[in-house]
């Protein structure tokens, strides 16, 4: 409370929070980090979170076990509809991926020395949504068991994938993300594992982490090449923000259904996509700093910054939405039209609506710098958010599919309790494992943290 | 414990036996002879359950509600029990292969088989395609008058009603599986009994019997037994057209139509469009032919005044919604317009205006126009459409008179009600039922199955099903089917057929012909001896009617001894040429019409119909026809219960309410649907539904009207209706029937008027703008070979649903049952759009068949991640099934909807009757996979191969598509875009021919030709009628 009550002074004092407390040490963040993971005992609100959520993991095991029985005949899709949760949930999910690879390349590249004290966790969020993501595709076929179908392996009768199909894209997009995400991850985590191996008492964790370090000893020439390599693979991750939810936005820019066929969609998928990682990642830092006491090093700057980004993505997307119908009606297409037209005032109005108020309207507070800097009321702001992208993409993928062109073939879309169990089981997962990270791994990197210390500046000599 | 007890116990622990016990039962003669185990012999009850479970479970308890799942598991378990799979037999009799016939059967090349399908009183001619000895497919019999070619809905789903697994597979006695022997022994000595008493207790019951034979023998059997009755009852009878003729003409004459003369042409409540109606499919074709502005013939005019909305209504120019008083009403005012005598003529309201145009289009065609009442007008209508014509000098030039169809018609709600009479009087001692169903489907008012329970004391049932009739019977006979059965019967025409069989008996079923020929000393006789030998009879009886002649030109064969010469031609074509009814001199009787419908109509009055797809009830377990769209409003799966938009309205009614009707003191729930074009205060409420025992797939679903229908007024009467408070979800298929949005109208059917159309061609691609063909990034496609292509005239439509079922019967493709279709499920690869146009109290309807588009610049193709579906050198969007990994992309972006998903496994993989009737020529697809329409690519691949052995290219008249070959009206044509003397490729040239969506640049191959309407110009038109 005292730490708290300093920090909101200063940040008064300087009109700006600073990115980390004062007074700290190499040794002190050390001590402070490694203990979450070494020392510190097993709490029973811990325990609680991760039974919850490995829970709904294990409801999550048992509706996609009959899933594969049944078919996906168990969820609500059907003709039209052939896309329901699933792909909703792809989208949303590898869109919150975004945020933890926008803060670890390209404020990297950036030189935002404040993601220092939020990457690691938002690169592991990452990690985590683009699993849940990953999962969906697969799930969503047919037949799931020939899913390495879309791959273009070598085979007997010579058949390849469609390289036309965004679908393809999506495979290579989706997959490169996932394969970068986790190699900048571990990358970054190697300095940090060799502390832990340093310091672990525990002979098996010793072990664990000594292996995971790579016989890291933190000599000049280790340090040299691996600023290299990260700035590298920040540099290879970097185009990746932009362009995984660029290919995923192609999955409907190139179909011809009305409400899908738009050229806004790469940007605004993007835009969309830090948005509500950003959300994500604030859902995640609120009660972590909270909970283990990190409000030193996750400071009410971090918070008002990514409020700052949630603003600026958030008002991306409202433009978006406004330049959809303006397409619509300046292109004069008359199934585009319509869609939008039965956006607004179709069977669906009421999720339109709850999607404009959720993402556009109540995010407006975070103008107000008060809102920014409590963490409460960030918290409510970014569930708002989430919420509200997955409606978006909701409205995007069943709105548009379920009146397109043939009036007699217009439908409507009932998800399924399988449908919420699948949806709510990936979020189950998500939150076990992230739940799992943080006390196995440090979730706040020590030596970039260290960076900050004015101890770590070194006079180059030009 | 002795040594054999120690052994025992080893095997079973902790089961003890008294061995002495045992001892002295191997000892006493009552204890088994042979012996299984010790338990057995102990008579103990849980090996004696296990014995009765040793069989598959259920099998010895065989419950109506037993679940489809439940019962494949079990069949899977029966296969050898069934051995159906590994040897078909064709009947042991020559039946006479119809076409290219080979000296031998070549596997894996179908045979054609001519015969014909009997229903509601008439014939429909058939040609049935067989696989090694498996009837797979029906067609109609191109060379036969009353098809040309075209089917039905009934006939093309019969295939399914062969191998439905819920036949009743033998006879049985109190529910309990005997021979035929059995049956036969059973029956000598009550006939010696009935024999002493001349038949008096002795009654036949059968359905309208058109078989010459079986008529012979009936008459015989009642020569035999002088005081027995035969009485005949179907609960759609043709009784009103019956007593119609009968005022009219003072015998039961046949009306036949000769549409294709016909320029104006006025519907009283006639659906003569749909096969409900006798020579339905005759009548599509020849109405069609007129309707197409191209002919050098000027285009017909249809006016319909209906009581609900039906195909026909659909395609009528004019059509005017009247309830049953308005529509008697209107009817005489129309007659007196044209000089016939009749009272009560009112016309009010739109009738009112249509009375003078209508009667002044009449008149100026005198000769060339005609009055169609329908069946279920009651008599005087009949009549007053007779005096008519004859008052309009139609009579021989679009209507003609025959004999009957029927071999012995009469008023069988008098003939069912005088049985049930006796019944009750207890004079009946046997009841025969030769087919039909009365138990359910006489009206309950009658109460026919308790009375005949409780007072016949021997009661014989024959029949395809164990159904409610059966369930009311000691002795029930399983029927054979008419794919399986040697007989005869009439088309509508009076063309006498020989029904062939394409299969021995899968259940040794027995024929009607066989059954009864107990009762006329025949014994036990096959039926192909039977049918022969009355044939024989008749051959020398009379002269010879000529053979469909083989030699044309040659002399007819020599009378009486060339049997063979007569029954070889007969069988092969499927149908005796020259045996149609000759027209007849009817002279019409001075006829009272009476003073016409007096006082106010009731407040609410209900329509009785046969449903459009269960008929009476029959098909109830034919699941492709439950789940086929009924027309108009395409439900599936159950009878709704039809209500006009205002009259749901004033009464707070919304569609899937249960309401109660009350005819008389009996109720009966029904699900409403909400039916534009209904007339107000009218509801129609479709017979056929609430089966109790239909089988797994018609039990249970819609509402039983019998239950308050009345023998006195069948088809409508007065009904209170209350809202119940309770709902009843009603599966339809197509959720949004209009083409109109909140932001306009979409031109999804193109339709324009005879006198705009032919003033300016043009008006027609004025709704479209096509993009040029270089408007793509892709490159395009060169057809060098054949560029099939297909064109869809959607005037001639009428909206019937043959090319559903033919596409659904050829391609293999699953019924999902009504939870699916709730959801948007069903499978049809070619469906029937129905799109209202205006009024909503009085719309125009237009019925758009949609089946694959096979665009050029197809949508679904470039989306599939793996390649499964893919443009084909003739331009076909093919479908490769085992590459599919199901994403649906395809579907998503395919702008028709036609791509059908297998979201989980529809297809019974199982059923070994199934597995018989699929067309081995398709694949059987699985779950997970997208499937659609090929244009029967089958067909083309087979068509092609025949021209490559020959070295030709394939001719049009070498590949017909399914729906096309079913298609009654002809509205179909298929073929290659890349020889321009095709009638595909001509129709496309005309300006009539547009791309559905066309404007998206898909290149649809399958086009339309527009809707062309040819109202009078005197009456508004139909959308601004109110």
């Amino acid at each position: 409370m005292e730490q708290k009550d300093r920090v909101e002074e200063i940040s008064v004092r300087h009109g700006r929070p600073p990115v980390m407390a004062p007074g700290y040490t190499f040794a002190t963040i050390t001590d402070k980090i490694s203990s979450i993971v070494l020392t510190r005992p097993v709490s029973l609100g811990w325990l609680m979170g991760v039974g919850f959520a490995s829970l709904w993991a294990f409801i999550l095991l048992f509706a996609v076990s009959y899933l594969f029985y049944q078919g996906v005949g168990i969820w609500g899709v059907n003709i039209p509809i052939g896309w329901g949760f699933a792909i909703v949930s792809f989208v949303w999910w590898v869109g919150i991926g975004h945020a933890g690879t926008l803060i670890s390349a390209i404020l990297l590249l950036l030189r935002q020395s404040w993601r220092n004290s939020i990457n690691r966790f938002a690169e592991a969020m990452t990690l985590f949504a683009v699993a849940c993501a990953g999962m969906f595709p697969i799930l969503h076929l047919g037949r799931p068991w020939l899913a390495y179908w879309l791959f273009p392996y070598p085979n007997t009768m010579n058949v390849w994938p469609q390289f036309r199909s965004p679908l393809v894209w999506d495979v290579f997009a989706v997959s490169t993300y996932f394969t970068v995400s986790a190699l900048f991850w571990y990358q970054g985590l190697i300095p940090d594992l060799a502390t832990l191996r340093d310091r672990a008492v525990n002979r098996y964790a010793r072990t664990i982490y000594g292996f995971l370090a790579m016989g890291w000893r933190g000599s000049a020439r280790h340090w040299k090449r691996y600023h290299t390599a990260y700035l590298l693979l920040a540099g290879l991750a970097t185009p990746l923000v932009l362009s995984v939810h660029t290919v995923v936005s192609f999955d409907f820019t190139i179909a011809v259904v009305p409400g899908w066929h738009s050229t806004i969609f790469p940007p605004f998928f993007v835009a969309g996509a830090i948005y509500s990682g950003f959300a994500m990642v604030l859902i995640l830092a609120i009660p972590i700093r909270h909970f283990y006491g990190l409000e030193d090093f996750v400071t009410i700057r971090h918070l008002e910054n990514s409020g700052m980004i949630m603003l600026a993505t958030g008002l991306i997307v409202a433009y978006g939405y406004i330049m959809e119908p303006f397409m619509a009606w300046l292109g004069g297409n008359k199934y585009d039209l319509y869609q939008f037209w039965d956006r607004a005032h179709g069977p669906y109005w009421w999720v339109f609506l709850s999607l404009i108020t959720m993402n556009v309207v109540i995010p407006q507070l975070l103008w107000i710098p008060k809102m920014r800097r409590k963490p409460g009321w960030l918290f409510l702001i970014s569930l708002d958010v989430l919420i509200g992208m997955w409606i978006e993409r909701f409205v995007i993928v069943v709105i548009s599919l379920h009146r397109d062109f043939l009036t007699s073939s217009w439908g409507m879309y009932y998800p399924t309790r399988w449908d919420w169990f699948t949806l709510l089981g990936t979020v189950g997962f998500f939150f076990m494992c992230m739940l799992l990270f943080l006390r196995v791994l440090p979730m706040i990197s020590i030596f970039e943290l260290r960076e900050l210390l004015p101890e770590a500046e070194v006079k180059v000599e030009s | 414990m002795g040594a054999e007890e120690k052994a025992h116990h080893a095997v079973c622990p902790g089961k003890k036996h008294n061995l002495e016990e045992i001892r002295e039962k191997l000892a006493s003669e009552d204890g088994p002879r042979y012996w299984r185990s010790l338990e057995e012999l102990a008579g103990d009850p849980a090996f004696q359950e296990q014995v009765k479970r040793e069989f598959p479970r259920g099998a010895s308890e065989w419950l109506e509600g037993f679940s489809r799942r439940g019962f494949l598991q079990l069949m899977g378990a029966s296969l050898a029990l069934a051995g159906l799979t590994s040897c078909t037999k064709q009947p042991l009799e020559p039946i006479v292969p119809y076409v290219k016939q080979p000296e031998e059967m070549v596997p894996g090349r179908p045979l054609f088989f001519a015969t014909a399908m009997e229903m509601g009183g008439h014939a429909r001619p058939l040609l049935v395609e067989s696989h090694m000895g498996r009837p797979t497919k029906v067609e109609g019999n191109p060379d036969h008058p009353a098809s040309l070619g075209g089917s039905d809905i009934f006939s093309q789903a019969s295939v399914l009603e062969l191998y439905d697994p819920d036949r009743s597979p033998a006879v049985a006695y109190q529910g309990e599986i005997r021979s035929y022997a059995a049956f036969l022994g059973a029956m000598q000595s009550q006939l010696a009994a009935q024999r002493l008493a001349q038949g008096a207790g002795l009654r036949f019951l059968t359905r309208t019997v058109v078989s010459p034979t079986l008529g012979d023998q009936l008459k015989t059997a009642l020569q035999v037994f002088p005081k027995a009755k035969w009485h005949q009852y179907e609960a759609a009878n043709r009784d009103n057209a019956r007593a119609g003729a009968m005022m009219a003409f003072g015998e039961p004459l046949e009306t036949q139509y000769r549409l294709a003369e016909a320029d104006v042409i006025l519907s009283l409540d006639a659906d003569f469009l749909y096969p409900t109606f006798p020579g339905a499919v005759r009548y599509a074709r020849d109405w069609a032919s007129r309707r197409r502005p191209e002919s050098s013939r000027a285009m017909s005019r249809l006016y319909v005044a209906e009581t609900t909305y039906t195909a026909t209504g659909g395609k009528a120019d004019h059509r005017l919604p009247l309830r049953q008083m308005e529509l008697e009403q209107f009817a005489r005012a129309v007659a007196q317009g044209v000089g016939v005598n009749a009272a009560g003529a009112t016309a009010k309201g739109m009738a009112g205006t249509w009375l003078p145009a209508l009667v002044k289009d009449l008149q100026q065609h005198k000769g060339n126009c005609v009055v169609i009442p329908g069946e279920y007008q009651p008599p005087v209508m009949h009549a007053l459409a007779h005096a008519m014509n004859a008052a309009l000098g139609n009579v021989g030039r679009t209507v003609f008179y025959t004999e009957a169809v029927a071999a012995n018609p009469v008023d069988q709600n008098q003939s069912v009600s005088e049985l049930v009479e006796d019944m009750k009087a207890g004079q009946v001692q046997v009841l025969v039922i030769l087919g039909g169903n009365p138990v359910y489907d006489t009206p309950a008012e009658l109460g026919f199955g308790l009375i005949m329970k409780e007072k016949v004391p021997l009661r014989v049932h024959h029949g395809l099903y164990q159904d409610e009739t059966a369930q009311f019977c000691q002795w029930h006979i399983n029927a054979a089917h008419y794919l399986e059965a040697w007989g005869d019967t009439r088309a509508y025409d009076g063309t006498a057929t020989i029904v062939q069989p394409l299969i021995a008996p899968l259940y040794n079923g027995k024929t009607d012909t066989e059954v009864l020929a107990i009762f006329t000393g025949q014994g036990e006789t096959k039926a192909y001896d039977i049918v022969r030998a009355y044939w024989q009879r008749q051959l020398q009886k009379q002269a010879p009617a000529t053979p469909a002649a083989r030699g044309k030109g040659k002399a007819a064969p020599p009378p009486a001894v060339d049997f063979e010469g007569f029954w070889r031609p007969a069988v092969h074509d499927g149908f005796i040429s020259g045996t149609a009814f000759q027209p007849r001199q009817a002279q019409l009787k001075s006829i009272d019409f009476g003073p016409g419908p007096q006082g106010s109509p009731p407040a609410l009055e209900i329509n009785f119909r046969p449903d459009p797809s269960v008929f009476d009830g029959r098909f109830s377990n034919n699941a492709w026809l439950q789940e086929l769209p009924k027309p108009v409003n395409k439900l599936t799966w159950d009878n709704g219960l039809l209500v006009g938009v205002e009259t749901a309205r004033q009464m707070g009614l919304k569609v899937n309410d249960v309401v109660e009707l009350k005819i008389g003191n009996r109720t009966q729930q029904a699900a409403v649907w909400v039916q534009a074009g209904q007339p107000a205060n009218v509801v129609t409420g479709f017979l056929g539904y609430g089966r109790r025992f239909a089988g797994r797939t018609g039990t249970g679903f819609g509402f039983d009207l019998y239950r308050i229908r009345t023998m006195k007024e069948p088809w409508s009467t007065a009904v209170e209706m209350r809202k119940t408070g309770d709902t009843y979800l009603l599966a339809s298929t197509q959720g949004q029937q209009s083409m109109d949005t909140q932001l306009g109208t979409r031109d999804l059917v193109i339709s324009a008027t005879a006198s705009e159309y032919g003033k300016d061609p043009g008006i027609i691609l004025r709704h479209h703008e096509t993009p040029a063909k270089d408007e793509t990034l892709y490159y395009n496609y060169e057809y060098k070979s054949y560029a099939w292509g297909m064109s869809i005239d959607l005037s001639a439509c009428v909206g019937c649903n043959a090319c559903i079922l033919a596409c659904q019967s050829e391609n293999n493709i699953a019924v999902v049952g009504k939870d699916q279709v709730n959801k948007g499920r069903h499978m049809h690869w070619i469906r029937v759009d129905t799109y209202y146009e205006g009024d909503r109290d009085n719309p125009k309807a237009y019925f758009q068949p949609v089946p694959c588009m096979q665009c050029e610049n197809a949508p679904c193709e470039y989306v599939c991640p793996v390649g499964a579906t893919v443009h084909s050198s003739e331009g076909l969007n093919d479908m490769v099934y085992n590459r599919c990994v199901g994403t649906r992309y395809c579907s998503n972006n395919c702008p028709y909807k036609v791509r059908r998903f297998n979201f989980m496994l529809w297809q019974d993989w199982n059923t070994p009757q199934f597995k018989m009737m699929r067309n081995p020529e398709v694949s059987v697809r699985s779950r997970g996979v997208m499937e659609k329409c090929t244009y029967c690519v089958q067909r083309i691949t087979q068509a092609r191969i025949d021209s490559e052995r020959e070295d030709r290219k394939v001719r049009e008249a070498d590949l017909l598509t399914a729906c096309q070959q079913a298609c009654p009206a002809d509205a179909i044509v298929f073929g290659d875009l890349n020889n321009a003397e095709n009638r595909v490729s001509k129709l496309k040239s005309t300006a009539r021919n547009y791309g559905l969506l066309a404007d998206l640049n898909t290149r649809p191959r399958t086009t339309y030709l527009a809707a062309i309407n040819n109202p009078n110009p005197e009456l508004p038109a139909p959308a601004e009628q109110n």
